[in-house]
């Protein structure tokens, strides 16, 4: 117990036992209400049938390990094409929202410039309304992107809050080094991909963390734009399949390849299907993790 | 609307009269020429482009595209050909039951959140700052922060595996002999489902604002306050929370200009599984009224006046933090 509180200031009194053991059970609790459906999730997607059968469902006490749940979802059926619709997606989506937001906060990063305040406003005013479900349904169906995986990245491309977070950060650094290198004769673009891009790493990756999370985790905009299954992101696959419960283990969830052979048992299937959709978010954001308060801030304060 | 600019602004009375002899820049008080600053900064126009593009044609031209709340649309006549019926949809809007629902259903929810949600990172993000352990405190940092980063499908799936009919409570009720427990269909359990989804998804993100007000409370004042005999409880009775309050106070005003906003996917998920008596917010109300049945105009009516309540309650919202002394979701210029 001494470790933990090592660094208390020598002003402050000691706690009291009672205090201290109220805190950390606070503490756990909280750890573990976050912690324990991902461990029983986990844990069902790798349990063999035995296990499940036992547990009567959700499996809690580890009862051996089978990756037959995956090597089902993975063996070509419409969990595989979904993972790769949702990659794509991502990936696309994430590069040409990042780099029309860097571009963008940069290109407005400098006061005075020529249209800087109304391009601004223009930005800023998209904060203050938005334009409605059913009109940028009509437009996107208007511009015949219904069915057509630009409808998942277009739309919500760039994001005036990200844009706006950007321009900040971009402004608050030091301004001699630009100008130096421009006094030299160098151009914008050398300027914001030499001099400004590798002193803002931190804010690029974290709004990229933002969009690509964005794009992983959109829901809505297929319901809307996207009518055939076969183009469907992993999230709706999620909803079908296990939180409306759709009956699994038809021919057209697991690949031609295994057709017939054991598979693994409908609820270990499910969960599996919900930690493929969890793992990319949880892999890639402790990354970005330590650049969150500074973000952040900037944007509560410059928003 | 923007933050004062450090660049010498151009003076209104400096016409386009003679261009010539503004090209010698550097003459105190006064810009280059227009002409100058379009050669000078025409790169970060093209840079601004695309993303300027992106918004017109996906926030500005929709928003025109709400004139269809006063027609009576249908697709294969379009904007242009479609016959203007004024405010009568408003006026069938403003009648159906339905909507109402939905208007009561939005208020119910943005309250309970405001009671049961808003406190929870405050505490939390508290608790989170008295953990003096550096390494301790970044571990559970991850913790808390992580559902954020969760689709609502996820974190509804979660739940429905965890509180559900079928799901681990109602598994362990049955093992041990009584009945299964299901809150996931339940109207009842309705707004306690959807407030603890909200907390648990969102209520760990939600310190980090307050953690970052926290550690810019000086810390000199909690030794002289523990100097004076001022207890733990005492010191953030009147040093913690007095430093937070600038902060509470503008979220809660940002809240305001924000109720009608209750979220959208949560609702939309589970609505069949609860009903559309407790379930349906103004979101999915739009959302049926059209994609369902098929008049895009009065979904695009219920659309506009959702938004026109909202603009009113951000500019209401400004004010108010503006006369607060705080920034708002923009300056004053």
């Amino acid at each position: 117990m001494s470790t933990l509180f090592e660094s208390r200031p020598v002003w402050a009194e000691r706690p009291s036992l009672p205090a201290r053991a109220a805190k950390n059970t606070v503490l756990v609790a909280v750890a573990v209400v976050i912690l324990l459906p991902i461990y029983v999730v986990v844990l069902t997607s790798l349990s063999p049938a035995s296990a499940v059968t036992a547990a009567g469902g959700l499996v809690v006490v580890p009862g051996g390990i089978s990756f037959q749940a995956y090597a089902d979802l993975f063996s070509g059926g419409v969990v595989t094409r979904a993972v790769l619709v949702s990659l794509g997606v991502t990936a696309v989506g994430t590069l040409v929202s990042l780099a029309a937001t860097v571009l963008a906060a940069y290109g407005l990063s400098r006061p005075g410039s020529l249209l800087h305040r109304p391009l601004l406003f223009a930005v800023l005013l998209t904060f203050l309304f938005a334009p409605g479900m059913i009109p940028l349904y009509l437009l996107v169906s208007d511009l015949g992107m219904i069915d057509s995986y630009a409808s998942l990245i277009l739309p919500t491309a760039v994001n005036a809050f990200n844009l706006v977070v950007m321009r900040a950060f971009f402004m608050n650094l030091p301004g001699e080094i630009a100008d130096s290198a421009r006094m030299d004769g160098a151009g914008e673009w050398t300027i914001l991909t030499r001099l400004v891009l590798p002193m803002s790493k931190g804010v690029t990756a974290v709004v990229g963390l933002f969009y690509a999370v964005g794009y992983w985790n959109a829901f809505f905009n297929a319901i809307l734009y996207i009518n055939d299954n076969a183009k469907w992101p992993l999230q709706l696959i999620l909803r079908q399949y296990v939180q409306q419960g759709q009956q699994l283990n038809s021919s057209s969830l697991i690949g031609d390849a295994v057709q017939g052979t054991a598979s693994a048992p409908n609820l270990a299937v499910q969960m599996a299907i919900v930690v493929v959709a969890l793992v990319p978010v949880t892999v890639v954001y402790p990354l970005v993790q330590k650049h969150f308060t500074k973000g952040v801030i900037i944007g509560a304060v410059k928003g | 609307m923007t933050e004062r600019s450090t660049a010498v602004a151009p003076a209104p009375d400096r016409g386009p009269a003679r261009p010539a002899r503004r090209r010698a820049a550097g003459r105190p008080g006064r810009g280059p020429s227009l002409r100058a600053r379009w050669r000078r900064d025409r790169p970060l126009l093209l840079m601004t482009l695309p993303a300027i593009g992106l918004l017109a044609v996906f926030h500005y031209v929709p928003t025109f595209g709400n004139v269809i709340a006063f027609q009576q649309y249908n697709p294969w006549d379009g904007v242009l050909g479609s016959p203007w019926v004024g405010f009568y949809q408003f006026e069938r809007l403003f009648t159906d039951p339905r909507f109402w629902n939905a208007v009561g259903n939005t208020l119910v929810i943005a309250a309970v959140q405001l009671v049961f949600f808003f406190p929870v990172p405050i505490a939390l993000a508290i608790l989170l700052d008295s953990v003096l352990t550096r390494r301790l405190r970044l571990v559970l940092q991850s913790i808390v922060y992580m559902p954020h980063f969760f689709s609502w499908v996820l974190v509804v799936t979660l739940f429905q595996q965890i509180l559900g009919g079928a799901g681990l409570i109602s598994q362990a009720l049955r093992g041990a002999g009584y009945a299964p427990l299901e809150m996931m269909a339940n109207p009842d359990a309705f707004l306690l489902v959807v407030t603890s989804q909200m907390v648990w998804k969102d209520a760990g993100w939600g310190t980090i604002i307050f953690l970052a007000a926290l550690a810019a409370i000086d810390q000199n004042l909690y030794e002289s306050a523990a100097v004076d005999g001022a207890d733990r409880w005492r010191r953030m009775w009147h040093i913690t929370l007095p430093g937070l309050r600038p902060v509470i106070v503008l979220l809660l005003i940002l809240k305001l200009g924000d109720i009608l906003n209750v979220g959208f996917e949560q609702f939309y998920l589970q609505r069949d599984a609860f009903g559309a008596g407790v379930s349906e917010v103004m979101d999915t109300f739009v959302y049926h009224q059209t994609l369902v049945t098929g008049n895009f105009s009065a979904g695009a009516a219920a659309g506009l006046v959702k938004g026109v309540v909202g603009l009113v309650l951000i500019l209401v919202a400004n004010k108010m933090a503006h006369l607060m002394g705080e920034h708002g979701v923009y300056k004053r210029a």
